[in-house]
């Protein structure tokens, strides 16, 4: 058995350019892989199936994934029972199940670390006041959902946290103006899932007539999917433009990421793009053929995943690679934009061919 | 800085008994000391210290060990 999962480096994500990366990379989930083999009787039952014996990759495309709906029906872990410290469930709508994902303490330590790294590079060091676009009765009880997940991961980089949503999602606008108000002088984090601010937050004021001036250094942060927001054909451009206009929100950034692979987020930059910290990355694979190309399903590979085998990752969203290192904002490795979701009837036959 | 204060400080913030603040006392071992009550936590010490705690040291805060360095670090008061 290997005693000890690779260390991953997590500091400075964006200064490492990306053949220094993926070389890292590489080789810290090559590690993961035989470190799951030997813990995780199902994964490696199906690496056996799909790879034969050969799962140590030349190239980060070559790592062996799963699709991301296996997460659905297998409850796969690398870890003892009761060494789950908790466990997470994507926010899938009702009647459909729910991925389940285990995390003990150190990998749940990693993905605080990883967010942290993240973040920081995007609003610095110091904790902001922090409006969170979301009701309290979100993180209370019951199942810890992404969208719990992260609220809570995102309070770490907040302070005087205030919500801005009662229990019925309606917004609480004295206290939101109060919030203004008190932190005029200093810039405000927003943050709260992307179609919980457009619905609730943006269009609510729109609909009431309020308006809010959070000042030119406040920054909102929202993640979580566009489906909502692509239903009634609302895009980035249109969502930033708002925001703009009814608040004087000027600093936004989505970021991309999932239950799956929490702490593995990537951050919108200023010009426009999701970039990949070094301690993860994203191929993209042709719909049809599964092959590597620039645009296509988007695969996850993170260095995080310790107790459960999600290294690496196919997910039902299309993406284009954009570019690598040479990004105008100045970070390093893959940046990239994502399209939507795999349409349903097509997804049927991209995904399963790795699930059986 | 005062080891007493801080233990009322964690006591009232966790709502359990002073006795059970140990430095032993860790995050996420004991069900009144999660990631929510964390916050709260964070809040407290910064209310009742007169300090601004950085983002990784609350991260770093996953002990009353831990707690007592991160604090007297900042150089707080009693």
């Amino acid at each position: 058995m290997t005693d000890a999962p690779p260390a991953v480096t997590l500091a400075d994500p964006y200064s490492v350019p990306q053949a220094e990366r993926e070389a890292r990379l590489l080789a810290d989930l090559n590690a993961l892989t035989a470190w799951h083999r030997e813990r995780c009787a199902g994964y490696d039952a199906m690496l056996r199936g799909v790879y034969g014996g050969a799962t140590q990759a030349a190239r980060l495309a070559d790592v062996p994934y799963l699709p991301v709906r296996l997460f659905k029906h297998l409850a796969l872990r690398s870890v003892p029972d009761d060494a789950v410290v908790r466990q997470l469930t994507s926010s899938g709508t009702s009647g459909r199940q729910v991925s389940r994902i285990f995390l003990d303490a150190e990998t749940s330590a990693l993905q605080v670390r990883a967010l942290a790294a993240i973040v920081q590079d995007f609003i610095g060091r110091q904790r902001l006041p922090m409006l969170i676009v979301d009701s309290a009765q979100t993180i209370r009880g019951g199942a810890f959902s992404a969208r719990t997940a992260g609220v809570l991961g995102f309070s770490n980089f907040g302070r005087h946290h205030e919500y801005a949503l009662d229990e019925a999602m309606q917004p609480r606008w004295d206290a939101i103006e109060r919030f203004v108000d008190t932190h005029r002088d200093a810039p405000i984090l927003l943050f709260g899932f992307t179609w919980v601010v457009w619905r609730h937050f943006l269009e609510a004021a729109e609909s009431a007539g309020r308006r809010l001036d959070v000042g030119p250094r406040s920054v909102l942060v929202h993640g979580g999917g566009w489906k909502k927001l692509a239903d009634e054909r609302v895009d980035n451009a249109t969502f930033k433009r708002r925001l703009a206009e009814r608040f004087g929100l000027v600093r936004v950034a989505n970021y991309y990421g999932m239950v799956e692979q929490v702490g593995s987020i990537y951050m919108e930059c200023e010009a426009g793009y999701l970039h990949a910290p070094a301690f993860a990355d994203v191929v993209m694979r042709d719909t049809a053929t599964l092959a590597p190309a620039d645009s296509g399903a988007v695969e996850v590979l993170s260095a995080l995943p310790r107790s459960y085998p999600g290294h690496a990752i196919l997910t039902e969203d299309l993406g284009t690679i954009r570019g690598r290192d040479d990004c105008a904002c100045g970070r390093k490795g893959t940046y990239f934009h994502i399209h939507g979701r795999i349409p349903a009837a097509e997804l049927r036959g991209c995904s399963d061919v790795r699930a059986t | 800085m005062s080891i007493d204060k801080l233990k009322a400080t964690f006591a009232e913030s966790l709502g359990i008994p002073a006795g059970d603040v140990t430095d032993a006392l860790a995050y996420n071992k004991v069900p009144q000391w999660d990631s929510v009550a964390h916050m709260a936590l964070v809040a407290a010490i910064e209310r009742d210290f007169d300090i601004l705690i950085s983002t990784d040291d609350v991260i770093d805060m996953s002990s009353f060990a831990k707690a007592r360095e991160i604090v007297a670090r900042y150089g707080a008061g009693t």
